[in-house]
């Protein structure tokens, strides 16, 4: 309703002015006026909506491309010299090449294991330095927290090069440690969870502690429940970002027995399925896609807030 | 209550450790390698120090090359991307119907691995023998000539490299820029309309400035993230960006460290010092121009 309000009133505003010239505006003249705004209302939206819908297809359009094309047998895509926009016989054969033609099963496995490894070990890190900070009292917390923050702007470009050598020399190429260990930390959830964990009432830890509750079931019993979306939307980000992680694994990683999805569609694109049988290709890619688009619609309203509040892709 | 004076530092202690060894004593050590000279990765020794790294990389015609792509690149994609969040920003905070679907829909390449769809996009412009490609048919369609734009002209490259990229950063924006228009006070809009305040006035004069703290806010982080970018130009060229010539300054210090010309982190160090202090000077530069223009 406001927005309506918002378009026609300036129209109303202005347009007025020749009415004021003959005092007695004539009901044909006032309808004029009103149509007109009513028909550039109607010109306005059905610009708006056309200009939303085309963004619209050129986002969704490489989905649509790589559904379709998944559907198509080989033979068929490689003859089509015009592609086509629908299959004429769709096949189910590429997802079943994709899951035996590569060990695509294998690369799932391991980014659920690194996934479901960081984000668990990331929590027991974060939270009680989260806690430390926003209820403890002990000597030096100011000066450490003021450490803390100043690493957030450390680009990890400048780290990964000595983590790399780092996990070479602990002889951990290829293993679970040498993947997950660099990344269970992160600085900014840390505060992020801090500044949550401070919007709890104080009495609340004060009352706990005239009850003889201890820090650590305090924290586990009141602190954690009353944080949880805070806790959810840290552990949805870091789910995303394990999911999508290429450049570590990519490092660590030269065995395919431990490559992550991400790496795993590097590997099929190089020399995968043989470069040509890419509606193989498009198959693994859908698969690889499927899983977060699925947490994406089930988890919608709590992604886009953590988005905003605390994430950027770059 | 003595004893337990110290305990805040036993809850800080597993995030000081994992920060400790993964974080601020890499720092000092890229320093320390980026002025070893002949580092050997092997023996673990060097033979002196100085900044011979550092010369050899500015020379490097990779590096020049790399260089030269990642500022076309963050130079293109930072205002393209920035701008058309606004524009669809726009037009989604005036519209009532759909407009929920229509976020959904534009959120959607947040939460995607970028190295699928960058095959995707791979296909939708790649040439080969049996066919031209989606892109290619759609020029054809409106009369130009068709051009390989993966293994093609650097120019074409470019041109896929920037759209995916602007592709890959937009739901971000829309979705900071969403919320910033949406809290923008309806009090002033009105005042504005009593006044008979005409709409483009009070974008210029209401919107802008209110909303200008995010755009700044999008315009330094879109900086950053172009300046690193990298897997997105893997998932389109592949891993050999050097030979296709797309190479991004990330990418020239992960194939210093590793891969076919690898095995150097003196070079890669050097070159990651170069890109921080880029990035550093940069985004001071972008905070010292937003200090003077955001109105508040």
């Amino acid at each position: 309703m406001a927005d309506n309000e918002k378009e026609l009133i300036p129209e109303t505003v202005t347009a007025p002015e020749p009415a004021i010239a003959s005092p007695i505006a004539t009901q044909s003249e006032y309808d004029r006026i009103e149509r007109a705004a009513k028909r550039r209302k109607i010109i306005r939206n059905a610009l708006l909506y056309t200009f939303l819908t085309l963004c619209a297809i050129a986002v969704l359009f490489p989905f649509y491309w790589m559904l379709l094309t998944s559907f198509k047998t080989q033979s068929a895509y490689n003859n089509e010299v015009t592609p086509k926009f629908y299959v004429s016989e769709p096949t189910g054969a590429n997802y079943k090449e994709a899951f035996t033609a590569v060990p695509l099963a294998g690369y799932f496995l391991n980014t659920l294991i690194y996934t479901v490894v960081t984000t668990a070990l990331m929590m027991i890190v974060i939270v009680p330095a989260a806690f430390a900070f926003a209820r403890m009292r002990f000597p030096g917390r100011n000066l450490v927290f003021s450490l803390f923050l100043s690493l957030m702007m450390i680009p990890s470009e400048l780290v990964i090069i000595t983590n790399y050598v780092t996990i070479t020399s602990w002889n951990m190429r290829n293993t679970f440690a040498g993947l997950i260990l660099p990344s269970v930390t992160s600085v900014f959830y840390i505060y992020l969870l801090k500044e949550n964990f401070e919007q709890i009432p104080e009495e609340l830890y004060k009352a706990a502690k005239v009850d003889g509750t201890s820090d650590f079931k305090y924290l586990l019993r009141v602190m954690v429940p009353i944080a949880k979306p805070t806790i959810v939307t840290i552990t949805i980000l870091k789910v995303i970002e394990c999911w999508n992680a290429y450049v570590w694994p990519r490092l660590i990683t030269d065995d395919r027995k431990r490559f992550l999805v991400s790496n795993g569609i590097q590997e099929i694109r190089q020399n995968g399925f043989g470069r040509d049988n890419i509606p193989a290709m498009m198959a693994t890619v859908v698969v690889v896609s499927v899983p977060l688009i699925i947490l994406f619609l089930v988890f919608r309203n709590k992604i886009m807030e953590g988005v905003s509040r605390g994430g950027t892709k770059g | 209550m003595k004893q337990s004076k110290y305990k805040g530092w036993l809850y800080l202690l597993p995030a000081i450790l994992f920060l400790g060894i993964f974080m601020v004593y890499p720092l000092i050590d890229v320093v320390v390698y980026s002025f070893e000279e002949g580092y050997n990765f092997v023996s673990q020794t060097s033979n002196g120090t100085g900044l011979y790294n550092y010369r050899y990389v500015l020379r490097d015609p990779y590096f020049v090359q790399a260089l030269k792509n990642t500022f076309v690149l963050v130079i293109i994609t930072v205002p393209v991307s920035t701008g058309l969040a606004l524009l669809i920003s726009l037009a989604l905070s005036s519209v009532k119907p759909l407009r929920n679907l229509f976020q959904t829909v534009y959120f959607l390449p947040y939460v995607t691995n970028t190295l699928a769809v960058g095959l995707v996009f791979m296909v939708l412009f790649k040439k080969t023998e049996y066919t031209d490609g989606m892109v290619n048919l759609l020029i054809r369609f409106f009369g130009g000539s068709s051009v390989d734009f993966i293994d093609g002209p650097h120019w074409a490259k470019m041109l896929v490299m920037c759209i995916y990229t602007v592709w890959i950063v937009l739901p971000f924006k829309i979705l900071i820029l969403t919320s910033a228009l949406a809290s923008v006070k309806e009090d002033y809009y009105r005042a504005a309309r009593v006044d008979g305040t005409r709409p483009s006035r009070i974008f210029y004069r209401i919107t802008l400035p209110m909303i200008s703290p995010m755009i700044f806010y999008l315009i330094i982080t879109g900086f950053i993230g172009a300046f690193k970018a990298y897997s997105d130009e893997v998932a389109l060229f592949g891993t050999d960006l050097n030979s296709a010539g797309m190479n991004t300054m990330v990418g020239y210090i992960y194939d210093m460290l590793y891969g076919n010309s690898g095995g150097y982190p003196s070079f890669a160090s050097a070159a990651a010092l170069i890109l921080f202090a880029v990035v550093f000077t940069i985004t001071c530069i972008n905070l010292m121009v937003s200090r003077n223009n955001v109105h508040y």
